[in-house]
């Protein structure tokens, strides 16, 4: 047993951090939230040549994976920096097809995801009410209801999200695709996948609202001192801190069983739950301890904080999440 | 990265396993906390002694099989899940011997261990004072250099154990003048019934004499029961503090037997549309799951050479709220019957959720309170300032 991250995961997490904070995400953000893709895309393209989305798609449709635990490891690093678009969206809908077997499908779609040529969304009603993350947007919208894959042909209206970055759409129109038991299985699996990236993206998100948020209290002063001098402020930072990293073995080791049995719902649930709430709960310390300038959009941190809730409610709610930990 | 374990790990949990459903016992002991109780614990050390399985990560010389870290949570996963006793030697166990390994001398490693190992000698931890709790260093009680030793003055209290156990180690102020409150303190070892000592037993909150005050009147203890050099006995305590004994305070396997018995009591008692309860269920059993990966992650990091350091805060503010957490969920699910004590005849589980409860409701306070590792969660982790406690 060996249940650290190896050299080389360690590496590609601090590349894809090192990209990242050069490519000032926040102005990606707020431009998507705005409408302009442009940014958003750019950075699409380098994470693309950087391997994120070929840890979805398999050697044979010229990915590197399927490769949970460096998904884990990618999708960590993208919610640090709150990167914008249908990114969780994309490597399901790539894990969608790979397991559906339909080889035409998978060789149209699967080397263009890979290349970060494609944007992919998925609504799976059932999970994700009617709407799919960016589906104006994407380049493909896959929409499994039942038993029934449909490509969407449009979107309705973008209804806002409480995150910004976050532009709903319901998918409309469109002709189904594939129709059987082997649809429903392989959306188990994509929501599966979905729900791991989710977590993943919960726990970079909080990490980043901690260290933030510390960063902030040590040069803040009142009364003449730090505020984070002051017992309040550190309890609470230390419960977001406790609350993360114990989060974090919950995602590695629902990767690795995702890797090992190609289904862990239960192991995947677990770190859900515990990363979501875990983020959720640092965007309400990073909003108290900043005070009233943390409560305003001017700041960046309001990327950060608007972003918790909505993931840890996406592709599977605390409650649905603790219902599956205990299902038999 | 990987959660495997070698085919001898494996071949070790299957010992462990076979042993265990051979000889623990049907019934749970009488609480350790009573003197029955305590005596029938003591003489369940020696049969786990005899076969090698108390201290399965000490030295052999030393009553041990010299395991590494992961074999000994793979024991202790084994050990709760098998429903054992508690343990009565776990004060010497984990906060006496990890400093004479790595403080003590030969001689003291010879003489004191392997009776410790056994259950023979049982030990009891002597820090806080009256006037002295988190702010351990403030500590007045006093060793005087006299003659071929020191005479302890003074009082402990909350001693775990004392009132029943054998032996006790702690420290005592021996240079009144030193300039700093943690420097001039000296860790020593002393017989709970020697000459000087007085025991008074207190209850805890349900009454049992979990521990007990110690009054010392100039009580005698050679050199050789000196841990460290003179004076030195504030480095010698903590240094081990943050280090393995964070990791091995409270075994995940401790939490994950509970947790399981609690999903299980849920499948059979609760109303499945009850929610609420359920999602306590549920965070109950992913936290158990949370400080298993935690701790394998962390003896990982030890086989790979690192040391662990205020890591350890994180642990114990962890399991500790896991634990009231987890006991109350379960008190919730007996319902009426969760009211009973653990001395009731009709109490479920032979009061073991009663006994855990209780229990569970110290996590918080001992081995450095909750407060106290938070402050060096925020301090240490996160860097942030040091401020007025």
């Amino acid at each position: 047993m060996r249940f650290l991250l190896d050299d080389e995961q360690r590496e590609f997490a601090r590349t894809l951090d090192a990209l990242l904070s050069a490519s000032d995400t926040p102005r990606a953000a707020r431009a998507w939230a705005a409408g302009d893709h442009a940014p958003g895309l750019a950075l699409w393209s380098r994470l693309a040549e950087a391997g994120v989305f070929a840890l979805a798609v398999p050697e044979a449709y010229e990915g590197l994976g399927p490769l949970p635990v460096e998904l884990a490891v990618a999708f960590t690093e993208l919610g640090r920096h709150a990167v914008p678009g249908p990114l969780v969206e994309t490597v399901a809908a790539a894990a969608l097809l790979h397991r559906l077997g339909d080889d035409g499908a998978a060789s149209a779609w699967l080397p263009r995801v890979a290349a970060g040529k494609a944007t992919v969304s998925l609504g799976v009603p059932a999970l994700t009410g009617p709407y799919a993350l960016d589906a104006d947007v994407a380049d493909a919208v896959l929409v499994v209801e039942d038993d029934t894959l449909r490509l969407a042909d449009s979107a309705g209206p973008v209804q806002p999200s409480a995150d910004p970055a976050r532009r709903l759409a319901r998918p409309l129109g469109g002709i189904v695709f594939a129709r059987g038991p082997a649809v429903a299985a392989a959306t188990a699996y994509a929501a599966e996948v979905a729900a791991l990236a989710t977590a993943a993206q919960s726990l970079g998100l909080g990490r980043a609202l901690l260290d933030r948020t510390v960063a902030y209290v040590g040069q803040r002063t009142q009364f003449g001192v730090p505020v984070g001098s002051f017992q309040a402020v550190k309890h609470r930072l230390a419960d977001t801190l406790i609350a993360l990293e114990f989060a974090r073995p919950l995602l590695y080791a629902a990767a690795l069983a995702l890797a090992e049995h190609g289904t862990a719902p239960r192991e995947i649930a677990a770190a859900k739950v515990t990363a979501g709430e875990a983020a959720h709960a640092a965007a309400r310390t990073a909003l108290q301890l900043h005070g009233a300038v943390g409560y305003t959009e001017e700041l960046d941190l309001s990327l950060w904080i608007r972003k918790a809730r909505p993931l840890r409610d996406a592709w599977g709610t605390p409650a649905v999440c603790r219902a599956r930990v205990l299902a038999p | 990265m990987d959660l495997d374990f070698s085919p001898a790990d494996d071949a070790f949990r299957a010992e462990a396993r076979a042993w265990l459903a051979d000889r623990v016992p049907p019934t749970p002991l009488p609480s350790l906390e009573t003197a029955k109780g305590f005596a029938a614990h003591r003489a369940w050390e020696a049969e786990l002694a005899a076969d090698r399985w108390s201290v399965v990560s000490w030295p052999e010389e030393y009553g041990g099989r010299g395991s590494s870290v992961l074999r000994w949570l793979i024991f202790e996963e084994e050990y709760y899940a098998a429903g054992a006793p508690g343990r009565v030697s776990q004060n010497g166990i984990n906060l006496l011997a990890p400093t004479l390994f790595e403080h003590g001398t030969e001689e003291q490693r010879a003489r004191i261990l392997p009776p410790m190992a056994s259950g023979e000698v049982i030990w009891a931890q002597a820090w806080s004072e009256p006037e002295s709790g988190s702010d351990l260093a403030s500590l007045r009680s006093t060793a005087a250099r006299t003659d071929g030793g020191w005479l302890l003055s003074g009082q402990k209290t909350w001693s775990s154990r004392a009132a029943f156990a054998d032996r006790a180690f702690g420290l005592f102020r021996s240079d009144p003048g030193a300039d700093r409150p943690h420097r001039g303190l000296t860790y020593l070892m002393f017989p709970l019934d020697a000459e000087g000592v007085t025991v008074r037993p207190v209850g805890r909150l349900d009454g049992k004499p979990a521990f007990a005050e110690l009054f010392l009147d100039e009580v005698f203890v050679p050199d050789e029961d000196v841990i460290g050099a003179p004076g030195d006995g504030w480095r010698v305590a903590m240094s081990t503090a943050g280090n393995e004994r964070g990791l091995t305070l409270r075994s995940p396997g401790r939490f994950s037997a509970a947790a399981e018995r609690l999903a299980a009591l849920w499948r059979e008692r609760a109303d499945p549309s009850d929610t609420a309860v359920r999602d306590r269920v549920a965070d109950a059993v992913i936290g158990a799951r949370a400080y298993r990966l935690f701790t394998y992650a962390n003896a990982s990091r030890l086989a790979a050479g690192d040391s662990l350091g205020a890591e350890s805060s994180l642990n114990k503010v962890f399991w500790s709220e896991l634990d009231i957490a987890l006991h109350e969920t379960a008190l919730d699910l007996l319902g009426p019957y969760g009211e009973l004590s653990d001395e009731a005849a009709e109490a479920p589980a032979h009061g073991g959720w009663a006994e855990g409860h209780t229990f569970s409701l110290a996590g918080p306070i001992y081995a450095g309170t909750n407060e106290i590792q938070r402050d060096i969660i925020a301090e240490r982790l996160l860097g942030l300032p040091k401020g007025r406690r």
